[in-house]
């Protein structure tokens, strides 16, 4: 056996595909390594000779690498291109070498070689599955503040990167006719074949390059070349057609309704330097007419005693490692099988040079040639016999073995031992398309039963044995014309065992993993089935097994087999847990991909945006709106600049952005009628010009939202809402039009971004505007409060609203939002020698409720009626039907003892009471009180010289001059209920 | 992300473009005033929510706009059909039992411009 020091020296020379001089420089754990392009970290690992790559998630044992593929369990690092592209948890047999990789082991402290941690291995026998549940139950209050945290940095794998991602991930939508998942061999033919027939083709696979097992296989011939080179030329055929797709280290992670099927492509993870512009991977939604699943099938390990030291590995990945690598992951190899798979991999082994002592196979009188040939190859082979356990630490240093029945023990001094259970269909993507799994007693597997959508299933993941066979399936699922593939050699998919290997069985405690990841032993499983687990969704979740980010890829079975041993039951009747997506994890890049930063969320700005942010404004989102909060003057805080903003408004005038208010068009010659239906208020008898205030229901009663209607016209209103209820109202509106008021002649049009809306509120606010405006008489006779105007101002159409929000006389101008911001300056030109101040949406907040005007979902909360509120004035008495009317007939809805909307004011004027504290009768009652109400708004009132609050209390309107009580950690606070408007109660200065 | 046709579109889109807008065929009374305390609260309230074949409402939202009624079934999200907004209640079992490939049963013309989903079954 020669050897190359360049790529480490468990290279073996002719061996493998990669090429000997173009060598790769990575670090592991700080050590300086070199591998070889095309290699995986695990292979590049291997062939230096390192094995020991992670501790385990619960008792710290030392663990190498099991497969040479995605379900790896077992050998997980930490990646790191710089701080903030760092990836922990990322699969050594997944991930391939760069120039400049930077490794780190996990879950170990301070090294991997020695790790404190491990003293939970010596602790085992005090830590079997369930402990959490049973030992850190007292006192209550240390799970969430001791146990849990402690758990948490003990146990578990990476650490979660510290900052945010920089990396940039997108999307792609694809439809095609056929998805083919997996470019195995299976995979391969349907691509042939449906791509022969003109169908758009979508092939992926989760490796760098195309073949699957044909990759390792090294006695397959299809079509008179090697596997793999009819793999690279079929590939090769494939892109060179216009109607395929060939995605490589792309994964199908999810199957989802209507065979939709979510791919994470891997763009430029094994690249030492990606170009700027390049995304790190591309998240692929694709609607497949048929899906072909070509997944193959996953290896199972032997569950015997330490099976889960280093160097302990599946058969079929030392072959990967050797045929596709050219690295021997040992020098002196034992093996341990059911089956006749690992025989290739023994033979491939020892015909490269490593010494392979003895098979040892459990069945009793294996008959395959496979076992001959290893024999003439001067392998011993046992049969009949079991390793019962494998010795060594960080690197298996030999193994034990018995007759299966027990008897005498030989041990064997190796270095590395291989083993096979069989192996295990991947129907992973079935299951997730809702796919029922039948078993399969004879070969003891799951296999696709009953599809749920419009996809087949062919090759190992099919259970289809033999080459030959799973080409000429795979061909005629394609639907291409007839055409014979010949093929020889490749794996013999059935065979092997589940459960617990002989040496591991149920009179036994000794620690033979089924779930690595997890670190989930065959005694845990019978553990839980003796504490009462009786369905294997109550194991898993006791165990967890599979449980861990491999999903039990290689344990799912194995501990099924236990469970149903131990129940004594059958394995179908034990029932196999539902696959979830994803298949392997994703990233969460991937998943958010663009919707960042501003992408995150639409933002929505009113056109006057860029006056309030170049005067200082402080904004507030609401909704997706960004609304001015206040404008800070300089040397102001917010409560200074809010005081002036209200002083100003009642003493000279403010203007207001209310842009963001929701306004619908509501007009056809029904238009009245169904503004009667859908709000509390009459509406036929509105003179045309004129203005009112309305309440909309639910069909329950309660509030739903409000704001002032304007008639245009005899059939034209002009209807505000809400800012945040704007969408909703308007879906509640057209679900009524179109379903229950079918017959009414209306159309409903949102017209909320169309018109910018600029409110000029104050004593001074007609002196201010009037001289703007053009083709309206703005006297207090010709347009009194409460009415509506078309005309100009500044030159631009507007709807001229009289009406206020704040208590003084005011206007609402409507201008078309692109003139929005030039009428806004010119209003504020014209409007600053008079003291006209901008003013936001806190003075507004404070201003309507020194009036008592409501805010529908501050002051209301969907348990609101209009008598609540104390808005009866508002329903209409003599109307016979509208939206809610059955609704306030309800018994409780009459009853006495509803909250009613209330004044409070603090005894103490300079408290301000706090939103949402509760209020009760008597404070000197014990803990818990009687709570009678609470707060909805409260405010410090400069015009009022105190503080002001409304709120909700129990029987309100009957309490007037009562004293209530707001008890607070620091004190008890006195309040005197009063009516809900503070400020100007006869309402004069509206008129002004 | 399921696909649902527009029975107004009549066309296949994407679930982002619809709202479900819960059971289909509930009646509003007339005159509701009258509708007695168990009977509204019936209407307002209790619903099937069935494990199965479930008649609800959905809205093309982001799309025509318009309300629509369809047959989902609850456990695979499987729709059987849709139908436009005040058409009776389709025979399920006739649909059940005709091959997928058909085409959906002859939909009876709409009376009015948009005809009522709630009020369809008395």
């Amino acid at each position: 056996m020669s050897t190359s020091i360049h790529s480490g020296s468990n290279r073996i020379a002719g061996a493998g595909r990669l090429t000997p001089a173009k060598t790769v420089r990575f670090t592991f754990d700080g050590q300086n390594l070199t591998g070889l392009e095309g290699d995986t970290l695990a292979s590049a690992l291997l062939a230096n000779g390192i094995h020991l790559v992670g501790r385990s998630f619960k008792y710290h044992r030392p663990r190498g690498i099991l497969s040479a593929g995605s379900e790896e369990p077992n050998a997980l690092v930490d990646i790191e291109r710089d701080k903030s592209r760092k990836q922990p948890n990322v699969r050594a047999t997944v991930q391939e070498i760069y120039d400049g990789l930077k490794v780190k082991s996990q879950n170990r402290w301070p090294s991997l070689t020695f790790d404190v941690g491990a003293v939970n291995d010596v602790f085992s026998p005090m830590l079997p599955a369930g402990f959490y549940y049973k030992t850190f139950m007292w006192p209550k209050f240390a799970w969430k503040t001791i146990y849990e945290p402690k758990i948490r940095a003990a146990a578990g794998l990476g650490v979660v990167p510290g900052e945010p991602d920089t990396d940039r991930y997108t999307n792609r939508f694809a439809h095609c006719d056929v998805l083919i998942v997996g470019a195995g061999a299976a995979g391969l033919a349907a691509a042939l074949s449906a791509a022969s027939t003109g169908a758009k083709v979508i092939l992926c696979d989760e490796q760098p390059e195309a073949g699957g097992a044909l990759r390792y296989e090294s006695d397959v011939t299809i079509d008179g070349v090697s596997g793999h080179e009819w793999a690279a030329a079929t590939v090769a055929k494939l892109r060179a057609m216009d109607n395929v797709t060939v995605l490589s280290r792309t994964t199908a992670f999810g199957y989802y309704a209507q065979n939709f099927v979510g791919l994470v492509e891997r763009i430029s993870d094994h690249l030492s330097n990606p170009g700027s512009d390049m995304p790190r991977e591309r998240l692929w939604q694709v609607r497949a007419k048929k899906v072909i699943l070509a997944t193959g099938a996953i290896e199972r390990h032997m569950v015997f005693a330490n099976n889960d030291r280093p160097g302990v590995m599946l058969a079929s990945a030392a072959r990967m490692f050797l045929n596709q690598y050219g690295v021997a992951i040992g020098r002196k190899v034992g093996v341990y099988t059911s089956n006749d798979s690992a025989y290739a991999a023994a033979i491939d082994l020892k015909r490269a040079g490593v010494d392979v002592p003895v098979i040892v196979d459990t069945r009793d009188d294996p008959s395959s040639a496979v076992v001959n040939e290893a024999r003439s190859l001067g392998i011993e082979v046992l049969t009949g016999h079991a390793v019962y356990s494998a010795g060594g630490k960080r690197r298996v240093s030999s193994m034990s073995i018995q007759p299966n029945r027990g008897g005498n023990e030989r041990k064997v001094a190796i270095d590395a031992l291989i083993m096979s259970g069989g192996w295990t269909p991947s129907v992973h993507l079935f299951s997730q398309s809702r796919g029922k799994v039948a078993w399969d007693a004879e070969n003891e597997r799951f296999l696709p039963g009953t599809y749920a959508q419009d996809c087949v299933s062919v090759g190992a993941c099919n259970g289809t044995d033999g080459l030959q066979a799973t080409l000429d399936e795979a061909f005629a699922v394609g639907g291409g014309n007839a055409k014979s593939i010949s093929a020889t050699g490749g794996t013999d998919w059935v065979g092997g065992m589940i459960g617990s290997a002989p040496g591991a069985g149920a009179d036994t405690t000794v620690k033979a993993f089924v779930d690595f990841q997890n670190d989930v032993t065959a005694k845990d499983v019978r553990l839980a089935v003796r504490e009462g687990m009786h369905s294997i969704e109550h194991v898993k979740r006791f165990t967890t097994n599979g449980m861990a980010t491999d999903q039990g890829k290689t344990s799912n079975l194995h501990g099924l087999a236990i469970a149903a041993e131990a129940l004594n039951r059958p394995i179908p009747a034990v029932g196999l847990t539902t696959f979830r997506a994803p298949f392997t994890p994703v990233t969460f890049g991937a998943i958010v991909n663009h919707a960042r930063h501003d992408l995150f969320d639409p933002t929505r700005c009113t056109p006057m945006h860029a006056w309030h942010a170049a005067h200082g404004a402080a904004f507030e989102d609401v909704g997706q709106w960004k609304r001015a909060w206040y404008y800070p003057q300089a040397g102001e805080d917010m409560h200074a600049a809010v005081n002036r903003e209200c002083v100003a408004v009642r003493n000279q005038a403010g203007i207001f952005d209310a842009s963001t208010l929701g306004k619908i068009e509501v007009v056809g010659p029904d238009a009245a009628k169904f503004l009667e239906l859908l709000y509390t208020n009459p509406w036929e008898k509105l003179g045309v010009g004129r203005c009112r205030y309305g309440i909309m229901l639910r069909e329950d009663g309660f509030i739903y939202d409000d704001g002032v209607v304007g008639r245009l016209a005899e059939d034209r209103f002009h209807v505000t809402t809400t800012t945040g209820g704007a969408p909703r109202v308007m879906h509640h509106m057209e679900d009524y039009l179109q379903t229950e008021f079918p017959h009414l002649n209306v159309w409903l049009t949102s017209t909320t971004e169309q018109w910018a809306v600029i409110a000029v509120q104050g004593p001074k606010a007609r002196e201010i505007i009037a001289p703007l405006v053009e083709g309206i008489d703005m006297s207090n006779e010709a347009m009194p409060h409460m009415s509506v105007r078309e005309g100009k101002i500044c030159g631009v159409p507007t709807r001229l609203f009289r009406m206020s929000f704040t208590g003084e006389a005011g206007y609402e101008i409507n201008v078309p939002a692109d003139y929005g911001q030039a009428v806004w300056e010119a209003v504020y030109a014209s409007g600053r020698p008079l003291g006209l101040t901008p003013y936001g949406t806190e003075a507004m907040h404070i201003l309507r409720a020194e009036k008592g005007y409501i805010i529908v979902g501050q002051d209301t909360d969907g348990t609101v009626t209009p008598q609540d509120a104390g808005l009866t004035w508002a329903i209409g008495k003599n109307k016979t039907d509208y939206v809610g009317i059955r609704g306030l007939l309800r018994r409780d809805l009459v009853a006495d003892g509803r909250k009613q909307l209330v004044g409070l004011k603090t005894v103490d004027p300079k408290i301000v009471l706090e939103e949402g504290a509760q209020i009760v009768a008597n404070p000197n009652q014990p803990v818990p009180m009687t709570m009678i109400g609470h707060v909805t708004s409260s405010y410090w009132s400069e015009n009022c010289g105190r503080s002001i609050a409304m709120a909700l209390v129990i029987d309100g309107t009957k309490r007037l001059g009562e004293t209530l009580y707001v008890p607070m950690p620091n004190g008890v606070i006195e309040v005197e209920v009063t009516g809900t408007v503070f400020f100007d109660e006869k309402g004069e200065r509206l008129n002004g | 992300m399921l696909l649902i046709k527009c029975p107004y579109c009549e066309e296949e889109r994407p679930e982002l473009e619809f709202r479900n807008a819960g059971e289909a065929h509930l009646v509003r009374a007339a005159p509701i005033v009258e509708q007695s305390d168990d009977d509204f609260a019936a209407y307002l309230y209790f619903r099937q929510n069935p494990k199965g074949l479930q008649f609800e409402r959905w809205r093309h939202i982001h799309g025509c706009g318009r309300f629509f009624n369809a047959v989902r079934d609850s456990v695979s999200d499987k729709f059987l059909t849709v139908y436009k907004a005040g058409e009776p209640r389709p025979n399920v079992e006739l649909l059940l039992s005709r091959p997928a490939a058909s085409p959906d049963p002859v939909e009876q013309p709409a009376s009015t411009r948009a005809p009522r989903a709630k009020k369809a079954e008395v």
